[in-house]
């Protein structure tokens, strides 16, 4: 399989005034096609900043950066939201659902920036739901959901437009453990469909589950490790019920 | 996205911010009312005004005595008594661009048919009057030439006054007493309602001129002149003959001022579709005012709204909204709730119109004109408030907003 993702000397400044931040600093790594890959490192590495000009939403401010082959710092501002609407999918650790708004609206609102007619809409938005498994949660808003539940809105609305690449900036980090281990079954699941997985992570645990681990250090990656035996979310659960388990009996 | 996804998008906006759209549109709404509302009455009032200045008669000139000054005091409008009978005569011999002309002498007075009584207007004409005026009669026939010659004592009432003596019997034949002196009533005429001063026209007696001068009023001048010409077109020229006629008789000399004012009826519909077309401008430029403060309204909200729903954006943003999407939607929002409200506005305005126009007794006019007009331009006011703060919200970087608490 081919490199989804190559960055070359990617830099990201912030200008402050006089102050210069330097958020990244020559990050050079590529990514396969269908991996799964999770990053970690310190509060102010770099990490959402990357994960940011990645998935379109942000330019460096030099360096190379090419998605599926095509370079996307040749593309103009105004051809990014549809690489953003087609190719990625964003979850966030928020969840950043509209509020008020229905489970089945939040997952069909890509889907209506990109022209898709309404018997097709319907037909993807019901698959996504389903494949998130809230099925029964449509008309369900974002204050009727638990966080699981929202986080799964979240993922179905980054599915629906079928993309190859699922971006997630902490997606576990406002859940529970058991939660958590949910979201991961999800995220392995989908990976074996095919699609391409990097996220950032602060908990080892969860990082685990991916197939390879960045670490990045001020602004750049100062790791880059294969997993050697990846978690199961199966295993997982039985072993925190078994913990639980023992807490009651004290 | 195509336009019809933009609708959606918006309208969905719209619903989850029910509270505050409902607040945006009420004030387009009531913008939107009075401008429709406030023209529809002024132009009621001057279509009323209008027709009651056409039921004075047509092609009518008047001559009054002028304003003449007594021991330093101005007195108004036929107050000297420069104005005689002879002068109606000379008028009507010498004028060839007048047609008819009449006298006409007022006196209050006491009306009493059996225990009936009523206090009316009595005026002195002559026999030429129900057509200069253009004031048929509905009962009887006017007095004649000869009547006026002779003072007979005989004279037509108006409607006001035979419903008040008379009630539903008939007039025709009976007499009556005006100020103790009998008079047998020959004719009724027919209803004008009010004058354009919102005197009542029906209450009125007429009599031959000569009666109501000697027995009556006691003076030898008369209050006014009226005069008709064949057609409006020569209104003008009858008063330069008319002018000339008088200055000569009265011998004013070149360098001083007429004892007599003349107006015609071209001069008094002028100045009252002036008047009225002032109190419509100034309605209408209230009402235009409260539209503002209206769009205003909603470009404040929309401003609000943006920054409120930064997050949103962001999301958006995130999802693949494009620049252009955003804009449209915010700008579409803002043209929804204005048009909206001018819907509303335009039903409610209708309404108000037609309510003070009942209670006043004005015809009612809202015009599609102003309908249409209020219309767009309460979709341009959504527009133009919208854009600033569409741009803004279009304009915000996908980052920033997403980070926004
Ligand atoms: N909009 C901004 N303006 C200025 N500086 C910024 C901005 N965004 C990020 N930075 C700076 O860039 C650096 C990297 O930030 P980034 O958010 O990528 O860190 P992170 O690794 O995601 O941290 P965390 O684990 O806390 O989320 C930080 O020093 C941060 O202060
Ligand atoms: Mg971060």
């Amino acid at each position: 399989m081919g490199e989804l993702i190559v960055v070359e000397n990617l830099t990201r400044d912030y200008v402050m005034g006089d102050v210069t931040v330097q958020a990244l600093r020559g990050v050079t790594l590529s990514i396969a096609e269908g991996s799964f890959v999770a990053i970690s490192g310190a509060s102010g590495s770099g990490k959402s900043t990357f994960m940011n000009v990645i998935g379109c939403l942000d330019r460096p401010t030099s360096g190379r950066y090419l998605l599926g082959g095509q370079d996307m710092l040749a593309l103009e501002r105004s051809e990014l939201p549809k690489v953003r609407g087609r190719k990625i999918g964003f979850v966030f650790q928020g969840f950043n659902l509209l509020s008020r708004t229905s489970a089945y609206e939040n997952v069909e609102l890509p889907l209506l920036y990109q022209n898709v007619d309404s018997g097709e809409r319907r037909k993807r938005v019901t698959d996504a739901l389903t494949r998130v498994g809230l099925a029964d949660r449509m008309d369900h808003t974002p204050s009727q959901l638990s966080g699981g539940q929202q986080q799964r809105v979240a993922i179905a609305r980054a599915l629906v437009n079928q993309p190859m690449l699922l971006l997630g900036d902490e997606p576990t980090g406002n859940l529970d453990t058991r939660t958590g281990i949910d979201i991961m079954e999800l995220f392995l699941e989908l990976n074996r469909q095919g699609i391409t997985i990097v996220m950032v992570t602060h908990e080892p645990d969860i990082a685990q589950y991916a197939e390879r681990n960045l670490v990045f250090r001020d602004g750049r990656p100062v790791s880059d490790t294969r997993v050697a035996t990846r978690r199961d979310p199966a295993g997982e659960r039985a072993h925190l019920s078994a913990l639980e388990a023992e807490v009651k009996i004290q | 996205m195509n336009l019809l996804m933009i609708i959606r998008v918006a309208l969905r906006a719209l619903r989850r911010n029910r509270m505050r759209s409902t607040l945006t549109v009420l004030g387009i709404i009531i913008g939107v009312a009075s401008v429709i509302a406030m023209i529809g009455i002024g132009q009621g009032a001057r279509a009323s005004v209008q027709s009651q200045i056409a039921s004075l008669g047509s092609n009518l000139v008047m001559i009054f005595s002028g304003s003449t000054s007594r021991g330093g005091v101005a007195m108004g409008w036929g107050a000297s008594s420069a104005l005689k009978e002879d002068d109606a005569k000379a008028i009507l011999a010498e004028c060839p661009s007048v047609v008819n002309v009449s006298p006409v002498v007022r006196s209050p007075g006491q009306v009493v048919f059996g225990d009936q009584n009523w206090s009316t207007s009595v005026q002195g004409v002559w026999a030429s009057y129900p057509e200069i005026r253009d004031w048929p009669l509905v009962a009887g026939a006017f007095f004649s030439d000869s009547d006026v010659r002779g003072s007979a004592k005989v004279c037509v009432i108006g409607k006001t006054v035979e419903d008040n003596l008379f009630g539903t019997s008939d007039p025709i034949g009976q007499t009556i007493r005006i100020k103790k002196l009998p008079f047998r009533v020959v004719g009724v005429l027919s209803s004008k309602g009010t004058d354009p001063r919102g005197q009542d026209q029906d209450d009125i007696i007429v009599a031959p001129l000569t009666v109501v001068q000697k027995q009556m009023a006691g003076t030898t001048s008369v209050n006014n002149i009226m005069a008709s010409t064949s057609s409006p077109l020569l209104a003008g020229q009858a008063i330069d003959e008319m002018t000339a006629l008088l200055r000569q008789r009265h011998r004013i000399g070149p360098n001083d001022n007429d004892d007599f004012i003349i107006r015609s009826q071209a001069d008094i519909a002028s100045t009252a579709e002036a008047t009225s077309q002032i109190m419509t401008m100034l309605l209408g430029s209230i009402a235009g005012v409260s539209l503002l403060v209206g769009g205003i309204g909603i470009m404040n909200i929309m401003l609000v709204s943006v920054t409120e729903r930064t997050r949103e954006i962001g999301i958006r943003l995130a999802v693949g909204a494009a620049e252009k999407d955003i804009l449209f939607q915010f700008l579409l929002e803002a043209a929804l709730l204005s048009l909206v409200g001018g819907v509303i506005g335009v039903a409610l305005g209708i309404l108000t119109s037609q309510i003070v126009s009942s209670v006043a007794k004005w015809p009612t006019l809202v015009s599609p004109a102003s309908i249409v007009l209020s219309l767009c331009f309460s979709g341009l006011v959504g527009i133009f408030f919208g854009f600033y703060p569409a741009r803004k919200a279009s304009r915000l970087d996908p980052i920033e907003a997403l980070r926004y608490e």
